[in-house]
């Protein structure tokens, strides 16, 4: 029970942070139709914007604002200068800029913040674990992860139904040729979202950098299950990122725990154990072939 | 002031000037000049391939012509792009109906108030907490007599209701010029004598430019005609003498076809 609760926690906490990456990168994939590798190479530049940041102030909050507007100036600059030239062009062409500019990214990165990876404190006032249940003691920074995942949840709810920009995005990715007639210039909306899935990324980054390694690639590995969650969930659909970005989180937390387990059960020891090693990883791709045979779209596509 | 006045009312809307653009070897605007006077009705008339589109095109700012000016009200946009010209007073609309499908009526016309309004301070306001807006919009719907359908979502309107929907959007933007592409397309006869009779009311208000196949529609309603063939206007004229013209009956109407 103990385990499955602190499981369940894990899968939560990294579900939290996998909707900060997919939430920006459903709405730029969905609205904006751009396939953006650079992503993750966002919320890699925020980890180290923050890191550096605390090395050199000490102050967390300080981490926090470097995160953000570190990334989310990376992000416009990235969307002014390659992405905005590709919208009309077909996805290949996307991949390959993208891809040109993960390879420059983690080049720029050990070139401005050096090769050996920098280390960062989990805060003070974060340090410390909880008693969640008697005989479960479970770290705060985690908690906190889980709650700034929540928070996000409400404000991009709140975002997109609720404000004049949120319409004029959901709008501008139902029919953009009706916004521009109406004079809303839509490169700039554009610019606009594309900042706002950098400044999210660079909240993932700032949160990840005390609990994982701040190193060269790190984007790169999120940014695969990233594209798994947001297909998952149904592309250019927030609520479909948030379902997603929590499966995905719960299977691999479970996974990671009970199938070692249950195989054991089945199977002898050695074929168990290499066995689960494989199906453990493999795990949130069976999740996505599964949902995908139901729901060709993903659970909450944007528009049926 | 008189003075003033007069001269506001001689310069038209819309003038376009010797426009040209080709694709290649194919000349699709050939030398164009067409005047849109305000409160003018005009018809713009052609056969399919004539390059109404492409000359729709040019005039709403998506495409860039190869030659040749487009003033708006007398001044000349052929260098600023689509969004622009919309906030200049040119609203249009589309030959295949361009509304927001998750959104209600009532939205969609909320949208082209929110967009006039411009002004990046509030974008995190609540669109649908204004008041103001709302009465607004609501009272576009009643102009084009969708009052009862504010809350259904355009995937739940009629195609007829849809395309009066889009011109209650692009009437909310407030226009000077109203571009209307086709609006008949697609329609049955009831539904397009019901869409006449809607631009019968808003002739006079506005300038407009309306591109139609049905010609009961254009003989009806405009002012003028401008037929276009092979990317040249051969003809402008009163709906009288574009009737009797024997090169637009020719190249257009066919000469078995009775007017």
């Amino acid at each position: 029970m103990i385990l499955l609760i602190e499981q369940v926690l894990n899968g939560l906490q990294y579900g939290a942070m996998l909707f900060m990456l997919a939430s920006g990168l459903t709405l730029i994939f969905g609205i904006m139709g751009v396939i953006n590798l650079t992503h993750g190479s966002l919320y890699m530049v925020g980890a180290y914007c923050a890191a550096s940041a605390v090395l050199q102030s000490g102050s967390f909050l300080v981490g926090i604002a470097a995160a953000l507007a570190g990334a989310g100036l990376y992000a416009v600059v990235i969307e002014l200068a390659v992405v905005q030239w590709l919208y009309r062009r077909d996805h290949l062409y996307q991949v390959l800029a993208t891809l040109g500019l993960i390879l420059f990214t983690n080049e720029a990165v050990s070139l401005i913040f050096g090769r050996r990876p920098p280390l960062m404190d989990i805060p003070p006032f974060l340090q410390g674990s909880v008693t969640v249940l008697p005989g479960l003691d479970y770290p705060l920074m985690r908690l906190a992860f889980i709650g700034v995942g929540g928070l996000v949840a409400v404000g991009l709810w709140l975002l997109v139904n609720h404000t004049r920009l949120g319409m004029l995005v959901r709008a501008g990715a139902d029919d953009r040729e009706m916004v521009s007639a109406l004079g809303v210039d839509i490169r700039r909306l554009y610019t606009l979202v594309f900042g706002l899935g950098g400044l999210l990324c660079g909240l993932a980054g700032v949160m990840a950098a005390p609990l994982l390694a701040v190193e060269i690639g790190m984007g790169e590995r999120v940014l695969i299950t990233t594209f798994v969650v947001i297909v998952i969930g149904g592309v250019g659909s927030i609520r479909g990122a948030l379902v997603g970005a929590l499966l995905v989180g719960m299977v691999d937390g479970l996974g990671r725990a009970y199938l070692p387990q249950g195989l054991q059960m089945l199977l002898p020891p050695s074929v168990a154990d290499t066995l689960s090693a494989g199906l453990v990883s493999a795990s949130i791709y069976v999740l996505m072939a599964i949902v995908l045979l139901v729901r060709p779209l993903g659970l909450l596509p944007a528009r049926s | 002031m008189t003075d003033a006045l007069l001269q506001n009312a001689a310069t038209p809307v819309l003038a376009i000037e010797g426009l040209r653009k080709s694709f290649g070897a194919l000349v699709a605007t050939d030398n164009v000049s067409l005047e849109v006077g305000p409160g003018e009705l005009h018809a713009l008339i052609g056969p399919n391939g004539a390059g109404k589109s492409t000359l729709i095109t040019q005039i709403c700012g998506e495409i860039r012509p190869n030659a040749g000016r487009i003033l708006f009200e007398g001044r000349d946009v052929t260098a600023l792009r689509a969004p622009a010209r919309a906030r200049l007073g040119l609203g249009r609309t589309f030959q295949i109906t361009q509304l927001c499908p998750d959104f209600t009526a009532i939205e969609n016309v909320l949208l082209s108030i929110e967009a006039r309004h411009g002004g990046s301070f509030d974008m995190l306001s609540n669109p649908r907490r204004n008041a103001a807006h709302l009465e607004l919009a609501r009272n576009w719907l009643d102009q084009v007599g969708l009052a009862a359908q504010g809350d259904r979502t355009v995937a739940q309107l009629a195609h007829g209701e849809r395309r009066q929907l889009e011109i209650a959007v692009a009437l909310a933007r407030q226009p000077k010029l109203l571009l209307l592409d086709e609006p008949m397309a697609g329609m049955g006869a009831e539904e397009s004598m019901s869409l006449t009779r809607l631009l019968q009311s808003l002739k006079r208000r506005y300038a407009i430019l309306l591109v139609e196949h049905d010609m009961d529609a254009v003989f009806a309603l405009a002012d003028r005609i401008s037929v276009l063939v092979y990317g040249r206007v051969v003809f402008t004229g009163t709906v009288e003498e574009v009737r009797e013209h024997p090169e637009v009956r020719a190249a257009y109407l066919g000469e078995d076809r009775p007017c």
